[in-house]
């Protein structure tokens, strides 16, 4: 059986300098309570590894707009005007991954990987700095691994052994970093006793899950697209 | 319509019928969007979306948005009958690995190397890449829709890019409001015009040299 905890307690051991991985994809399978948790505390200097910056004003983008980031590492940040303006003036690190190679990044600390390589990014500006091989007469870049201090997800619901069922489009990044992160907090819309989920419904194995947040009501309902 | 609405129609709708039964297709957003309201009816051809579902369906009413179910743009959308969903290292495998047929996106400039700009300018706009790098690399076939000039009223079909790459070489077809160009090892064929233009009005309005297809058809 894995920890049921409050968000507050989930992360009080994210302090400043921490790096976060978070789930979701423009705020669609996003542990919005955990994040509200987080932003409570006041850790700064957090590292952030996520697909894209979200909105201003929920979720990741209040630690971003609230100056707790030091740096992102996302595919896409252009719905979130205060992370550009960050990036531009310096205040904030961005690196940009390209979307499919950031999955596969996180992917391969989590399977145990040295990295991967791709074709993406052959004859842009992502190949600066980075390894080129030659497979089969055919060119990649070396793309390596990104693990985390912590990692944060969403799931429709979750049992006490930390299996996850992650509904529809919010799996997206939720599978990948579960594996990928020394601390997985899991924040659940519903937790289940063991045996009340069909095994053959599992996105995510309870293995990977330290600990497990049940969502607020208010998270689990709000509207975030414009 | 608008006269900007009438170029964006005829962009998507030249797209649409591009596409043969049963092809996978992923559109890029804004644009490329469109192209999914000019399906033809007796096809089925189903619409990848890069966070993690193929069976894309149109935008549902209000009293029926999930927001477990978005787009790759954030917005609320629906899913057909046999669709699926997964995971976003399985998307982009399926996007990588050469499992998507078709790939339509917008761009900034492409030129006769059949390079693509489209992510950013550099100090301006820098959204990021999101998954267009994947896309472009991965998809069988890449299509860019495009108005044929910019908004200066500049050439966007270069000689050569200026702006930073999204991909160098993977561009296919070309389609704007005045030309369907495709690219080849011996540069951009023109090989359908406008029904209101003229050969001489595209090749004004293009850098990049265009040779014209001896077959040369009007759309």
């Amino acid at each position: 059986m894995k920890p049921i905890k409050t968000p507050q307690e989930a992360v009080a051991n994210i302090r400043d300098n921490s790096s976060i991985m978070i789930g979701g994809f423009m705020c669609c399978g996003h542990p919005f309570s955990v994040i509200n948790a987080i932003v409570e505390t006041g850790a700064k200097n957090l590292t952030l590894i996520t697909n894209d910056a979200g909105y201003p004003d929920i979720g990741i983008g209040k630690l971003i707009c609230q100056n707790r980031t030091r740096k992102l590492i996302v595919s896409h940040i252009g719905l979130n005007p205060i992370a550009g303006n960050k990036m531009h003036s310096g205040e904030m690190e961005v690196e940009l991954v390209p979307q499919g190679t950031l999955a596969e990044r996180i992917r391969a600390k989590g399977a145990g990987l040295g990295g991967v390589l791709t074709p993406t990014g052959i004859g842009t500006e992502v190949e600066t700095g980075k390894q080129k091989i030659t497979v089969m007469e055919k060119d990649y870049l070396l793309e390596i691994p990104i693990e985390a201090d912590f990692a944060l997800l969403q799931a429709a619901v979750c049992d006490k052994y930390g299996n996850c069922f992650i509904n529809k489009s919010a799996k997206n990044f939720n599978l990948v970093m579960a594996m990928a992160a020394k601390t997985v907090i899991v924040e659940a819309d519903k937790i289940v006793e063991p045996g009340e989920l069909d095994p053959e419904h599992i996105t995510v194995p309870g293995v990977f899950i330290t600990t497990i947040v049940q969502a607020k009501k208010e998270d689990t309902v709000q509207k975030v697209w414009n | 319509m608008t006269e900007k609405e009438i170029k964006r129609t005829r962009i998507a709708t030249r797209i649409a019928n591009e596409f043969p039964d049963g092809a996978l297709v992923n559109l890029g957003i804004g644009m490329p969007t469109m192209v999914a309201n000019f399906l033809p009816k007796d096809k089925t051809i189903l619409l990848q979306s890069e966070n993690g579902f193929i069976g894309l369906g149109p935008k549902p009413e209000e009293k029926d948005e999930d927001r477990d179910l978005v787009n790759a743009g954030g917005n609320p959308v629906t899913m057909l009958p046999g669709g699926c969903f997964f995971d976003s290292a399985l998307s982009f495998a399926i996007i990588r690995g050469r499992h998507v047929d078709y790939t339509v996106l917008g761009a900034l400039e492409v030129d006769e190397q059949g390079n693509l700009a489209n992510y950013m300018i550099p100090g301006k706009m820098v959204p990021g890449m999101g998954g267009a790098m994947d896309l472009v690399v991965g998809a069988k076939t890449v299509i860019i829709a495009m108005e044929h000039l910019n908004k200066k009223g500049q050439c966007k079909i270069l000689k050569k890019c200026a702006l930073p790459l999204t991909a160098k070489g993977e561009v296919d077809i070309i389609v704007t409001d005045m030309a369907f160009i495709r690219v080849t090892k011996k540069g951009l064929v023109l090989e359908e015009i406008a029904e209101d233009t003229t050969v001489e009005e595209v090749l004004k309005n293009t850098e990049a040299n265009l040779t014209v297809a001896g077959n040369l058809s009007r759309f």
